[in-house]
């Protein structure tokens, strides 16, 4: 077919928007987007690499928001998903959001439709797990520090959160698994990346890092959590359908267990 | 900070508190002031869960729990030989403090035992409250207990610092309450309600002429009863229920199975059952009734005093009322649409989006995520096939509990266990 191409972006949200955009101002017939980390080889259709442009991205993003504000977290949501597959899933939804005359019914019996609200829903839940199970820990340069290890991408998702809440103290959340983590100075949030030497999870032994007052305060957390449980209506399984295990390394009032 | 005194009495007193069910943390619209601490607005978070499942969004405690009521249901009682203890005002604070700033909770749920007298307890109460809004800056949430019998004022004041309050009316009929609180009257719980709900009527009214009116419990106010302890009906409960929802416009009643907690001739033994799956189909009642349109009379009524074991309340109420059924899920109104066993509201709102575009089909169903094995007998889409025999409430029910399974059903199940 005429004008068919793999266009290759940079990763980010706003390289994919711009892919979008190109794709649609040249009316490319597009027969995947994918990010250059990907490295996949294409046998039977050209590529074209595309450059990040915010502009661009920012009339598709005001496009998208325009049809409906549902249909744009719904896109952001399930970008952040990172599943395979994902961008030519998100073009087809604007492709269709685009033709449709009112975007704000959806269309539930449409396959795409439906997939990328599940997406943007198990994404949204995950966002939801990190703001509850972050825990932080105070080190000795006064700054509260959390790892976490999130299926997905959320940390761009919950930064809004603790600045709101947190504002009048520093703080550090860092994602073990992408590599990089959010910083709030008591004025800005800032994307860091570290050298860590050692992931703080729960460990019994006490790393020199934090305060000792700090272990002082776990303690009495998890004293807390075990005396407010009521032995007698015991329900393992709906403790961990709520806790999954993948989060316990990370929950200091699970120690003992994880 | 004071460690092994202060672990010894958070011990004692999270012990003593986690009877109270209510753990909501939402509803609140506080946001953050002047880079405070702490935002309690939109939804709320339930930071863990203990090993029985319950969340965990704040530290539930009480301030102490010394008592001078002697109420046969409640741990705390003051002919009950337990260890007592009491919280320092600034201890609370810390704790509530230090525990937010690690992202542990959402804020904090204070409760007490009653010494000396009503008014005296709730001051205290509200000095807390008071000490953690002005002098911390503390944004998050906070649900003080009423104490019964409270006054007036203090009531007034308390709503002031305070996102939610709450008295636990306990014992759902006044007999009950009677038999086993004699030293308390019912106006006392009704009274601190009754002032609650006119200064959130106040609050509403005087904030449309004064944008600065302060705030007055933004939360609302909820309530507790006992269920299970006195051989009260599911009638009787969700009657009453109902009362305080309509007559004091309470956000949320909760219905927490009793946990035997003493020996008394009044009251079930100790080590017997916690009625947890009656407690399960008492709040499925009650979503019933808030959110898909159900009269507390047609689920429950004197044909009917009590709620099914084996099935939902709503399946049961479906098929008692056979002849609403087959409903037609591509012309049906919302109303309807709600009332078919296996629709959730979320369905319910994506099925009538989706069905403008085309007609729906079992598998639009299946996909959007109705529980079919239960609503295909209960309604009818674009598809050939279709329930077409002529089935009676009790084989349908029949069918279902046979083509599914329930986490309680091991507990009624009439039938013998072969291996045990």
């Amino acid at each position: 077919m005429e004008n068919t191409k793999t266009l290759i972006y940079d990763g980010s949200f706003n390289g994919f928007l711009t892919a979008v955009f190109i794709a649609f101002e040249e009316k490319i017939n597009v027969s995947d987007i994918q990010r250059n980390s990907h490295g996949q080889n294409v046998l039977f259709s050209e590529t074209e690499t595309i450059f990040t442009d915010v502009h661009k991205a920012k009339r598709v993003w005001n496009g998208i928001r325009s049809k409906s504000h549902n249909a744009i977290t719904n896109v952001y949501f399930a970008f952040l998903s990172e599943a395979e597959g994902i961008e030519l899933i998100l073009y087809t939804y604007i492709q269709k959001l685009m033709a449709s005359k009112n975007g704000k019914q959806l269309d539930y019996s449409d396959g795409i439709v439906l997939r990328i609200s599940q997406l943007a829903r198990s994404v949204g839940r995950e966002k939801h797990r990190m703001e509850a199970f972050v825990r932080f820990q105070l080190t000795k340069d006064e700054i509260y520090f959390a790892n976490i290890e999130p299926d997905f991408d959320v940390l761009p998702l919950i930064s809004k959160h603790f600045r709101n809440r947190y504002a009048d103290q520093q703080w550090l959340i860092y994602d073990v698994k992408r590599k990089y983590g959010i910083h709030y100075d008591l004025e800005h949030v800032e994307l860091v990346s570290l050298n860590l030497k050692e992931v703080h999870f729960n460990k019994v032994h006490k790393s020199d890092a934090f305060l000792s007052e700090e272990y002082d305060y776990q303690t009495l957390w998890n004293d807390y959590f075990k005396s407010t449980n009521i032995k007698s209506r015991i329900n393992r399984k709906l403790h961990t359908q709520h806790v999954p295990k993948r989060y316990w390394k990370y929950l200091s009032e699970k120690k003992e267990t994880a | 900070m004071d460690f092994d005194r202060i672990q010894e009495k958070l011990n004692i007193l999270a012990d003593a508190a986690k009877y109270d069910v209510s753990c909501a943390s939402s509803g609140s619209n506080r946001t953050n002031t002047n880079k405070g601490l702490g935002d309690a607005s939109k939804m709320g978070i339930c930071h863990s869960y203990t090993e029985d499942g319950r969340c965990v969004s704040l530290l539930k405690i009480l301030l102490t729990n010394h008592c001078i009521f002697d109420c046969a249901y409640c741990v705390t009682r003051k002919s009950n030989d337990v260890k007592r203890a009491a919280f320092k005002i600034q201890e609370v604070v810390d704790l509530t403090i230090n525990f937010y700033r690690r992202n542990y909770i959402e804020g904090l749920f204070l409760s007490s035992g009653i010494f000396k007298n009503a008014d005296y307890t709730m001051e205290r109460l509200i000095a807390v409250a008071k000490k953690l809004r002005e002098e911390e800056n503390f944004n998050g949430y906070i649900h003080l207990k009423s104490i019964p019998d409270a006054s007036d004022e203090l009531m007034y004041e308390a709503g002031l610092y305070a996102d939610r309050l709450s008295v636990n009316i306990e014992v759902p009929t006044i007999s009950g309450l009677k038999l086993l609180a004699p030293d308390k009257k019912h106006e006392d719980f009704t009274k601190p309600m009754l002032k609650v709900k006119n200064e959130l009527l106040r609050f509403k009214n005087e904030r449309k002429i004064i944008k600065s009116t302060p705030k007055y419990a933004p939360a609302g106010q909820s309530t507790q009863m006992i269920v299970g302890a006195t051989g009260e009906t599911d009638k009787d409960i969700m009657y009453s229920a109902t009362y305080y929802y309509k007559k004091y416009h309470m956000k949320r009643v909760y219905y927490s199975g009793y946990v035997p907690v003493a020996e008394d001739s009044r009251l079930p033994s100790i080590g017997s059952q916690v009625p947890m799956l009656r407690e399960n189909r008492l709040y499925q009642t009650d979503w019933l009734l808030r959110f898909y349109g159900f009269a507390v009379n047609e689920i429950l009524n004197n044909d009917h005093p009590n709620l099914d074991i084996d099935v939902d309340p709503k399946l049961s109420w479906a098929l008692r009322n056979m002849h609403h059924f087959p409903v037609d899920v591509n012309t049906a109104d919302r109303r309807m649409l709600a009332r078919i066993p296996g629709l959730g509201m979320r369905s319910v709102e994506k099925i009538v989006s989706a069905r403008r575009f085309r007609k729906l089909n079992w598998d639009h169903l299946k996909k959007i995520g109705v529980a079919l094995n239960r609503a295909k007998y209960f309604m009818v889409s674009d598809s050939r096939n279709w329930e077409r025999r002529d089935l009676d409430a009790e084989k349908i029910k029949g069918m279902i509990l046979q083509t599914s399974s329930g986490k309680f059903r091991n507990q009624y199940s009439n039938q013998l266990a072969l291996f045990n």
